[in-house]
């Protein structure tokens, strides 16, 4: 247990201190979903109404943005080769990135979409639900995304083209997500939603991993 | 310094061995075999497949065809082998020692503790440092200082005289002496001359260019 | 000189060479050409003279099904033999399964938007509408989207070998959820419209309709088929030149 805290000490400790990638990501999903207003018009009871959707789409929108640190950094610079000696399986190691990853992307947006709900007229009860909603479903956009990345991580430009394969995967997770939200079953949505997150972080370690070594050479 | 006999009677052997990447054959037809305490030296022109051998022993990258293995060591026991490429896998942002203390827990702190490696490959007072800071050289002797915190029988260096002065050439020599010293096998990529104190203990393979 | 006589493992292994693989389809390729264009011929001759058609404007409408069914029916058969293609490459490393897979793709995502263009033609007379967000065309779309992201995933690789492997993952990936997507997408779809729309092809179909469909759809299946073995002969001689090149361009270095 100890090398995989470790490798998620070692992660947060970069990203701390990695200046400002995190604040970006934050400030990138209140900028999105602060922008949509201005696209629809200032209608109160509008917003509110679809302020669920926009959320979850800037959420998603951000967390595609923060894929491409999780594993082409220690592609460039030759850690990854090594992290394949070492005593853990490459998808433990995986497994811890991802958490760690979720830690610093998905965590501080959570920790700021009151802004958002404020700024969307979301009314508390709403709110609450949204929160939820994306405690739930973070997990399972982070599980696709290392797959995306670790798809990519070969690739040059592959920045650009791993948003391309997740956003179609994301699907049940944005559908099951604004639909524990506003559904009316939404109790069933948010089963849905936790069962695909937990689907998709026991899985994509693994897929992940055998994408890595497939590419890594 | 004490040196003993530390690893088991470990053999690396390799029969009708080829390697290459993107389904282009590099080096073929490979036989060689390494025991405990002795050095294979890779020699040859660039492009003549010593980097890609190196990864196809680590494990990296699949053989073309034939095989290898290392015989005596237990497979239970985790993995054994060191592997230092042309990247030094240094985080800008970590400090020297956080660096090195990084890998002393995942690879297993078995060998001596990350100040003294640091000490060892002539960084004892950078330690604090942010490794961004660190010349090309030092940058290089930090990740031969990876070698020393955990103990693993096999090491594969490519071209760990890299971007070092002279005095870390012969640091480089002193690490592969002591290493062999111990029992442990040593197949070194490189251009330079390493010019080990015992010279019997040393093989050379040259690779040449396939036409 | 028959495929069954000899043992599973040595044709097995004979196919993997690409040289010999290209030497034993090559002559399947003018039998299935002939094939398809006969299937062809007789399909279409049954959907405009033999299928229903008293009232033109319904029997008009009915004849898109007929080109619409069996190209939704191959957007997720290619895919089911991409799937397959990918445990070949993952497991059993055969290199004709890379070829497989990667001819596989554009084809894919060509009867998936044949499909999608076929059934929004259909749909303007029958909703009133190109577009509705009814689950199978929903899903049908993603579909699309993940088979283009495939395609481009393979342009994206330098080395065609290495990228093989990576993209059997992502189909494989893929596979696992593209139940899952069917499933959240006609979840969302009937909470937003309580009642589908599209239910025209239940279980009682007459013969004259039966047969016209089923003719076309082995027509749809075949015509896949044959372009999927020229496409896997048209990607083992692009290997085999980018071999040469590179090959001749390592040569002038020494």
């Amino acid at each position: 247990m100890k090398p995989f805290s470790t490798i998620i000490a070692h992660e947060l400790r970069l990203a701390l201190r990695g200046g400002g990638d995190m604040l970006t990501l934050v400030l990138f999903f209140v900028i999105v979903g602060a922008i949509v207003p201005f696209a629809v018009g200032p209608d109160k009871a509008l917003l509110a109404r679809i302020a669920p959707g926009i959320v979850w789409i800037s959420a998603f929108l951000a967390m595609l943005l923060g894929l491409d640190r999780l594993f082409h950094a220690d592609h460039e610079d030759g850690t990854l080769i090594l992290l394949r000696q070492s005593e853990l399986p490459l998808s433990a190691i995986v497994a811890a990135k991802v958490m760690a990853h979720w830690l610093v992307t998905a965590l501080p947006l959570i920790l700021a979409s009151p802004v958002l709900a404020m700024l969307l007229a979301m009314d508390l009860e709403t709110f609450l639900r949204t929160l939820m909603s994306l405690l739930l479903g973070t997990p399972a956009l982070a599980a696709f995304g290392a797959i995306g990345a670790a798809v990519t991580v070969a690739i040059r430009r592959g920045g650009l083209i791993a948003p391309i394969l997740i956003a179609p995967l994301s699907i049940p997770v944005l559908i099951f997500g604004v639909g524990t939200i506003t559904a009316t079953q939404s109790n069933a949505a948010m089963l849905f939603l936790a069962a695909l997150s937990l689907m998709a972080v026991a899985l994509a370690p693994f897929a992940a991993a055998l994408a890595i070594s497939s590419a890594e050479d | 310094m004490t040196e003993r006999q530390v690893y088991p009677e470990l053999t690396l052997r390799a029969t009708a061995f080829s390697c290459g990447r993107g389904g282009m054959v590099l080096a073929d037809a490979l036989s060689f075999a390494v025991t405990g305490g002795n050095c294979l030296l890779l020699r040859g022109p660039n492009g003549t497949g010593k980097s890609t051998l190196l990864l196809t022993l680590a494990g990296i990258v699949a053989p073309m065809s034939g095989h290898f293995a290392l015989e005596g060591a237990d497979a239970d026991d985790g993995p054994h082998l060191h592997y230092c490429g042309h990247r030094n896998a240094i985080k800008a942002r970590l400090s020297v020692l956080e660096n090195l203390q990084l890998w002393a827990t995942l690879n297993g702190a078995t060998g001596i503790t990350p100040s003294e490696a640091l000490e060892t490959v002539g960084l004892g007072d950078l330690s604090m440092l942010d490794a961004g800071y660190l010349s090309a050289g030092q940058s290089r002797r930090l990740a031969l200082a990876r070698l020393l915190v955990s103990e693993r029988p096999l090491w594969l260096l490519d071209e760990p005289t890299a971007a070092l002065d002279t005095e870390g050439h012969a640091l480089v020599t002193r690490l592969i002496d002591g290493h062999l010293q111990r029992g442990g096998l040593v197949i070194a990529a490189t251009h330079d001359d390493i010019t080990l104190p015992h010279p019997n203990r040393v093989q050379t393979l040259t690779l040449v260019r396939k036409s | 000189m028959s495929i069954e006589t000899t043992p599973k493992q040595s044709w097995w292994n004979r196919i993997a060479n690409p040289g010999q693989f290209v030497a034993w389809t090559g002559r399947l390729l003018w039998p299935l050409t002939i094939l398809t264009a006969a299937l062809f011929v007789i399909g279409l001759w049954l959907v405009f003279f033999q299928s229903p058609g008293s009232t033109p404007n319904v029997g008009t409408t009915l004849r898109i099904l007929y080109i619409h069914v069996p190209n939704a029916w191959l957007s997720q058969f290619v895919y089911g033999i991409m799937a397959v293609s990918a445990l070949g490459t993952l497991v059993w490393r055969h290199p004709m399964a890379d070829v497989s897979m990667k001819a596989a793709a554009p084809l894919g995502a060509l009867f998936t938007l044949l499909a999608l263009f076929t059934g929004s033609l259909w749909g303007r007379p029958a909703w009133g509408t190109f577009w509705e967000w009814d689950g199978r065309m929903t899903s049908t779309l993603v579909l699309l989207f993940i088979y283009l992201g495939i395609v481009a995933l393979w342009r994206a690789f330098d080395d065609q070998l290495r990228a093989a492997r990576v993209i059997a993952v992502f189909t494989l990936v893929g596979a696992i959820n593209i139940p899952i997507i069917k499933f959240s997408v006609d979840w969302w779809s009937t909470l937003h419209q309580p009642a589908s729309v599209l239910r025209a092809d239940g279980p009682r179909m007459p013969p004259e309709i039966l047969t016209p469909l089923l003719v076309m759809f082995f027509a749809f299946t075949f015509l896949f088929l044959t372009l999927h073995l020229k496409a896997m002969h048209t990607e083992i001689k692009r290997r085999r030149v980018m071999t040469m090149q590179r090959r001749a361009a390592q040569g002038a270095e020494s």
